[in-house]
């Protein structure tokens, strides 16, 4: 445990460090503060539904630049030769690096809490829909991460890391989408996997064991996988 | 301290070691001496359990590198080619996460980062950023990394790359004063390195042990003839007789005698008995199948790893 927490403070210490992190930071906040005026300018509507739908694609869109370096920088420059030599476990370094990660996504998501006092003055929102719509957002950036830490694993170029991440997280934003038209198990497996229809039930207020659940063991399942492949190097 | 038998690593396509076995006792400094790519480096990995051998055992301070990973990497202190640093911390603000990495306990973080800082030389540059760091600072930075933990053991792959001549000394000075409180295997294609620093030294080329000995032993061996290699259809008694009786002639060895028989013949001291080998041989009448002279991988490793140590200090960046 103590050693998770070491690892998270470094992680944590390193996003706030690299110049990436801002880049990916300002654009988030910019490009979701531009949605939220702009829906609430056109539905007039005391809501953060809509609004927080498109933080989640930024979300989506934003991640991969903060969890591309989180392996394949220490693959690249030789420190995993070192941290693997410290008497870690596979298991503590992934969880470290994704509760760091994890840590600066809450940082970059914070900001957006302005959106609700900025609604609390001209009526009077849903908190309990609020407040759901960010658990939501909190599952499913733990999901994002955990892939873009598993992805990281594989390769020691950034690059290809946050590339190989945004198409992932694409697939499966949109996987539903190609249910229409197929049958049987197919359209069953689409369905289920597809991000979209586990995201919008959170924004209505709606916390519904099966998301829990489909984030859940998504999430553990990647983070589960980024620790094989971190042992990975002990068969090569 | 260290016991290697018959370890053995294959990366696909190559072998880089191949069936190495040898020893190291407490508080001993053994030097890894072999030019580039002979599998110092990966020796090295095996033992700080970075990764494990394809067959074969190694174990350090009595954990097998393999199956009690962890405690090996508790009790040893491992310094990689290069030193690896995380380029953005502040050089204090590193080795404090590096104890606490390493399971220092919480009360002891503060002296034992001030020791390891003292110890290195690096305590005025704690507060600079260790990616801006020179190359010998950073060498000390990672020295200083493994002395956190006060290990037993402390594994050293090529301390003194790349450092200038007094930084050198420096640390060669520092790797001889730690050999009395810790057992210390350092790798370096430098022969006079070896020889300041190092009470034994084990010599390896393409993977393999080559010798493994005392420099002087070592040094001593050199002065001698080179042993020759024969081969006949004779009785081994009879042609062992004769071969030891022939001038010039220290020792005789039965190699093998199936058929033929295999003798290794090893000469006194500044002689070359060949000629008298030969007429010996010729004189019997038996048929001789082989005479060689015996293979020189010992020789060869021990001229281009003392060509020159300018010379080696050119090639860095490539994995011993």
């Amino acid at each position: 445990m103590r050693n998770v927490l070491t690892l998270f403070r470094r992680e944590l210490n390193a996003s706030f460090l690299s110049p990436i992190a801002y880049v990916a930071a300002t654009f988030f906040l910019f490009i979701s503060g531009l949605f939220f005026y702009k829906i609430l300018e056109v539905t007039r509507e005391v809501t953060l539904r809509y609004a927080l739908d498109s933080v989640s694609f930024f979300l989506m869109c934003v991640t991969p630049l903060v969890t591309m370096r989180l392996l394949a920088e220490e693959r690249k420059s030789g420190t995993m030769e070192t941290l693997m030599t410290a008497p870690v476990t596979d298991v503590q370094v992934v969880l470290g690096k994704f509760l760091g990660a994890m840590g600066f996504i809450v940082a970059i998501l914070a900001p957006t809490g302005v959106y609700v006092v900025a609604l609390s003055f001209v009526g009077e929102p849903d908190y309990g829909a609020i407040i759901s719509a960010y658990l939501g957002m909190l599952l499913m950036g733990a999901l994002f991460v955990s892939i873009g830490l598993f992805v990281s694993s594989l390769t020691s170029n950034q690059i290809v890391a946050a590339i190989v991440t945004f198409i992932s997280l694409i697939c499966l934003w949109i996987a539903g989408g190609f249910s229409i038209g197929t049958s049987g198990n197919l359209n069953a497996f689409l369905d289920y996997v597809g991000l979209l229809n586990h995201l919008q039930a959170f924004s209505k207020g709606i916390i519904d064991t099966r998301d829990v659940v489909y984030y859940l063991t998504l999430t553990a399942y990647f983070l589960f996988l980024s620790v094989r492949s971190l042992e990975t190097r002990k068969w090569r | 301290m260290i016991e290697v038998e018959h370890v053995s690593k294959v990366y696909p396509g190559t072998v880089a070691v191949d069936d190495i076995s040898f020893q190291v006792s407490d508080r001993e400094i053994v030097g890894f001496l072999g030019p580039n790519g002979a599998g110092k480096t990966t020796t090295l990995r095996i033992l700080s359990s970075f990764m494990p051998p394809t067959s074969g055992r190694a174990s350090v301070a009595g954990f097998d590198v393999f199956r009690d990973s962890l405690s090996v990497r508790k009790a040893i202190g491992y310094l990689p080619e290069n030193v690896p640093v995380y380029p953005e911390m502040r050089a204090r603000e590193y080795l404090t996460f590096r104890a606490r990495l390493k399971g220092v306990p919480r009360r002891d973080i503060r002296t034992r980062v001030d020791y390891a800082m003292e110890r290195c030389g690096v305590t005025d540059v704690g507060r600079r950023i260790t990616g801006q760091l020179s190359k010998g600072y950073r060498q000390r930075l990672g020295l200083a990394d493994c002395l956190l933990n006060n290990p037993r053991v402390l594994l050293l792959d090529e301390p003194t790359i790349g450092l200038d001549p007094a930084q050198i000394r420096q640390v060669r000075e520092l790797i001889h004063e730690l050999g009395q409180e810790h057992t210390v295997v350092l790798s370096t294609h430098i022969l006079p390195e070896v020889e300041m620093i190092c009470g034994r030294v084990i010599i390896i080329n393409n993977g393999r042990i080559v010798a493994s000995d005392t420099m002087e032993n070592l040094k001593a061996g050199f002065k001698r003839g080179r042993a020759i290699i024969v081969e006949m259809n004779a009785k081994p008694a009879e042609a062992e007789k004769a071969l030891a009786a022939t001038k010039g002639v220290r020792a005789v060895k039965l190699l093998s005698s199936n058929g033929t028989c295999r003798f290794r013949v090893v000469p006194e001291a500044h002689v070359d008995p060949r000629a008298d080998v030969f007429r010996c041989l010729a004189a019997s009448g038996w048929t001789v199948t082989e005479i060689s002279s015996e293979s020189l991988t010992l020789e060869d490793v021990f001229v281009r790893v003392t060509t020159s140590e300018v010379q080696g200090d050119r090639q860095t960046g490539k994995t011993g």
